[in-house]
């Protein structure tokens, strides 16, 4: 009777996530077709190259957000929240500034991406071990220490800026960071091998993560060796925002978006909610993008919709008391 | 303390007029035998810019503590509650609309925004479950990151991106005679609610024990909400958003000196000018002879502060 | 067998737990009392390994719980903590389920679901199995957890206030079955209460904690005594003998 209800659930699973796999194909191939006009030998490698770096950067904000929400016990607090993105952007800046962009101009485009998120991965992991640790107990003081941190970072990274070239700041923006309008082609390729390596082994330990949801205390009484595998996990979300990052810049939002619309379809079974976050999240940018670009005509301002519909989701989970 | 900072005040305003590109031989203009061209230089730029630093400081510092006591939060100010992004999307709005209307009626439109928004925020922090001090500056955040978006997809529309840009990141660098002297109407508005200190300091006890006093609460509130916003739009429209200044401000004053505005207030606004002083000849200086915007340096401060205030309130609490 | 030796822990200068040392016996039921802010539940904690302690040692079973492994762990000893939030929305069913994770990690087998339908039962969860924690009340939720700990079927059990939000049905009914895992699957429970009376009616041995340190560590029937309960708690308690039982009172 109880395996009845159990598969009952499974088969439920099952149906909502073909539908949105089918919805994810369906906004893809729109993308790569609506209103060809001119050689398919322009438009294809065009089109394809961006929609890559669009699925890419929507399963690694899907997994980094469900991971830190599972990490820090609670559906509000994203990476993008807290700051992570902000902080890479201040490590590339910061970069720039010790090194010089001459000299950085002169590497390899995925090695400077490769030593960048090595120093993000250092970076985020030894301060929010300290911020889970000191203060996890809190976990508004935690959300707000690490919304300060996100403003900290972004003062960092513009001031460090406006030291560096004080003439050329604005080129300096275009240059250092990307977003949805400039997609940094050129990194695709490490970019989607470390996304792809980092959510396999998420999902090879999907169970371990069931349990990390049931909190510190209770996942330790399982066997789970809770502090290595916050580590891990937290290691793992920085190298996912290295790469989202890395391509299209920082978009507060998003991943609290599609995380949330993830539990309401499929609910919390790490297997499921990973797959449903990512599956929406390609649905929203390529299904978006497609649509403000084709249909609207508004280019350029897909990251900026993301940011309206998702502060107010935000503000919606805060009063219905989803902060926890 | 109070000697000291009205000492650090004339000092900072001392070096804020002597600090530039331009020298200025300020002995001989004392003297009363300065050039011309040394004399307009501090009476078109330098002074004005001075000025200017002063009296958003202290404006700025003083909507803070009003707000603070109103929302009964310490994290609560004008960067912290969707009102200064309200009053940027006021001022571009106005841009796109009627761009040629006088810069006061622009200030009172971006203010009316403004204390829209503000009320839109207090409505909103009455309905939040288990009233967490923290939830109120964070839902505040998000407000702001809402009405910002909003903004930006308009000036992305209209092209007015390189205007937002100044509305958003305070700068004193534009300054220049007649081109600041709406501060003084922010100011003028931040001396009236001294004289009414009072009344905030009660309704900062609550709904209630303000009602016990025979006081109207709501229009306290109410009162207390258009001069923050007034302060604000001034502030924008002249010089831009400095973050987290009247937020470490206030909660230093309270910290040193208790929470009765009515003897705190004016020691509240010095502190604010002498920290704008302070941050604005930082970034006078660290790239000399470039200017770093004043909002950026407040910006690495002040959220540094502000991070040292929340861990150390925990560090209390704990 | 549990042995604590010399444990200590501070909270800055305060010290919550400070050279604490303790036998428990396998199997038995020990409860821990003592006044709000004893130490009781930091004791816990570290016997858990939910904490780190800053000196001293203590040993589960032959085991480290500072060095051992968590997950050989977690099959010998279940602690079961007293605020059980959580974000993830689950089924009873489902964190039941989770108690197997130590023998299981993550893939059910037909035993599994045996014992997991067993402690369902064993905790008259029938009817609720597949309703959702956050539509339960505080007791059910409560019993939810109960479940989840006796499903682990580890040899020790450590329970911090389990009798919390449960009706005095349900509150007796713990610790029958506490008593039952005891003298019938031999197990070995430490429960921390607040409750003198439940304390004293259930356990087989008691060890009382005041300020970070064991006061009292005896049979029942030692501490039901108006002396060392006055003396523990800082306040008038009578012991009245009511049939075979001894039953403390305060004074109004």
């Amino acid at each position: 009777m109880a395996d009845a209800g159990f598969r009952a659930d499974a088969s439920r699973e099952t149906v909502v996530l073909a539908g949105l796999a089918t919805a994810a194909l369906a906004c893809a191939v729109v993308y790569m077709t609506l209103g060809v006009r001119g050689g398919w030998d322009f438009v294809l490698p065009f089109r394809g190259f961006k929609l890559t770096a669009m699925v890419v950067v929507a399963v690694a904000i899907a997994f980094s957000t469900v991971i830190f929400q599972t990490v820090t016990q609670n559906r509000i607090l994203t990476p993008a929240i807290m700051g992570f993105d902000s902080l890479y952007a201040a490590i590339q800046t910061a970069l720039v500034f010790f090194l010089g962009s001459r000299e950085l101009a002169g590497i390899d485009p995925n090695l400077r991406f490769t030593g960048e998120a090595a120093l993000m991965v250092v970076f985020s992991v030894a301060l929010f071990r300290w911020l889970l640790s000191e203060h996890g107990r809190s976990i508004h003081l935690l959300v707000l220490s690490g919304v300060v941190c996100g403003v900290l970072f972004r003062s960092l990274a513009s001031l460090l800026q406006r030291v560096l070239d004080p003439n050329e700041f604005s080129a300096l923006q275009d240059l250092l960071f990307a977003s949805f309008n400039s997609i940094d082609v050129g990194l695709l390729g490490v970019t989607s091998v470390v996304v792809v390596v980092s959510c396999c082994r998420l999902l090879s330990i999907h169970r371990t993560l069931d349990v990390l949801s049931l909190g510190r205390d209770a996942a330790i009484g399982l066997g789970v060796p809770h502090k290595h595998m916050v580590t891990q996990l937290l290691f793992l979300v920085a190298v996912l925002v290295s790469a989202s990052t890395a391509l299209v810049g920082p978009i507060a939002f998003f991943g609290l978006l599609v995380a949330n619309l993830a539990y309401i379809a499929v609910g919390h079974r790490h297997r499921a909610a990973l797959a449903a976050a990512a599956l929406i999240a390609i649905i929203v940018v390529v299904g978006g993008q497609t649509v403000l670009e084709h249909v609207l005509k508004l280019d350029s301002v897909l990251g900026v919709v993301i940011e309206f519909i998702g502060g107010i989701v935000f503000i919606l989970l805060l009063m219905r008391g989803a902060y926890r | 303390m109070p000697a000291g900072i009205v000492l650090a005040l004339i000092a900072l305003s001392g070096a804020s007029i002597l600090v530039g590109v331009g020298q200025i031989d300020i002995a001989a203009v004392l003297a009363g035998r300065a050039d011309p061209d040394s004399l307009r230089l501090l009476l078109v730029s330098r002074i004005p810019r001075t000025f200017a630093i002063i009296l958003s400081g202290m404006a700025i510092a003083v909507a803070a503590v009003i707000m603070q006591m109103l929302f009964r939060n310490r994290f609560i100010e004008p960067t912290t509650s969707g009102t200064v992004e309200a009053a940027s999307l006021g001022l571009v709005v106005v841009a796109i609309l009627a761009p040629g209307l006088p810069i006061l009626a622009k200030m009172i439109t971006a203010a009316s925004v403004a204390l829209v928004a503000t009320f839109l925020f207090l409505r909103l922090v009455e309905r939040i479950p288990a009233r967490s001090s923290l939830l109120v500056p964070l839902a505040g955040l998000m407000l702001g990151g809402v009405i910002q978006a909003v903004t930006v997809f308009l000036a992305l529309r209209f092209d007015l991106l390189q205007s937002v840009a100044t509305w958003t990141n305070g700068d004193f660098s534009g300054v220049l005679r007649g081109r600041y002297e709406l501060l003084w109407v922010g100011f003028a508005l931040a001396a009236a609610a001294y004289f009414i200190a009072d009344r905030f300091t009660v309704a900062g006890m609550g709904e209630s024990f303000a009602t016990n006093l025979g006081l109207d609460h709501r229009r306290i509130v109410a009162t207390g909400l258009v001069i923050v916003s007034l302060v604000t739009s001034a502030s924008v429209v002249t010089v831009g958003t400095v973050p987290f200044l009247g937020l470490i401000v206030a909660n230093l004053g309270s910290l040193l000196m208790g929470d009765n505005l009515r003897r705190t207030l004016p020691w509240i606004a010095v502190c604010g000018a002498v920290f704008l002083l302070a941050c604005d000849l930082a970034g006078r200086l660290i790239r000399y002879p470039y200017e770093i915007p004043v909002g950026t340096v407040v910006g690495v401060l002040g959220s540094a502060i502000f991070l040292m205030l929340l861990l150390r309130r925990e560090a209390r609490l704990g | 067998m549990i042995e604590v030796r010399n444990v200590t822990k501070a909270y800055g200068n305060t010290a919550v737990v400070a050279d604490v040392s303790l036998d428990l016996p396998h199997p038995g039921l020990t409860v821990i009392v003592g006044p709000n802010g004893a130490g009781k539940s930091t004791l816990l904690s570290i016997m858990a390994r939910l904490s780190p302690a800053d000196s001293g040692s203590v040993r589960i079973g032959g085991m480290d719980v500072a060095t051992a492994r968590s997950d050989a762990l977690a099959r010998r000893v279940a602690i079961l903590k007293q605020d059980n939030v959580m974000s993830a929305r689950l089924t009873v069913r489902d964190l039941v389920g989770f108690g197997r994770f130590p023998h299981n990690r993550g893939r059910p087998t037909p035993v599994d679901r045996d014992r997991v339908a067993a402690s369902i039962a064993f905790l008259n969860l029938g009817g609720l199995e597949h309703r959702f924690l956050d539509e339960l009340s505080g007791g059910q939720r409560q019993r939810a957890f109960m479940a989840m700990v006796l499903c682990q079927d580890t040899d020790y059990l450590l329970l911090d206030e389990p009798l919390n939000s449960l009706d005095m049905r349900h509150a007796v009914e713990t610790m029958r079955l506490l008593r039952r895992a005891v003298d019938e699957l031999g197990k070995s429970v430490t429960v921390v209460l607040h409750d003198i009376n439940f304390a004293a009616g259930y356990a087989d041995r008691i060890v009382a904690m005041k300020a970070g340190r064991v006061v009292f560590d005896g049979a029942p029937g030692d501490f039901m005594s108006a002396a060392v309960l006055s003396g523990i708690y800082d306040m008038e308690i009578a012991v009245h003998r009511i049939g075979d039982r001894r039953i403390g009172m305060f004074e109004r």
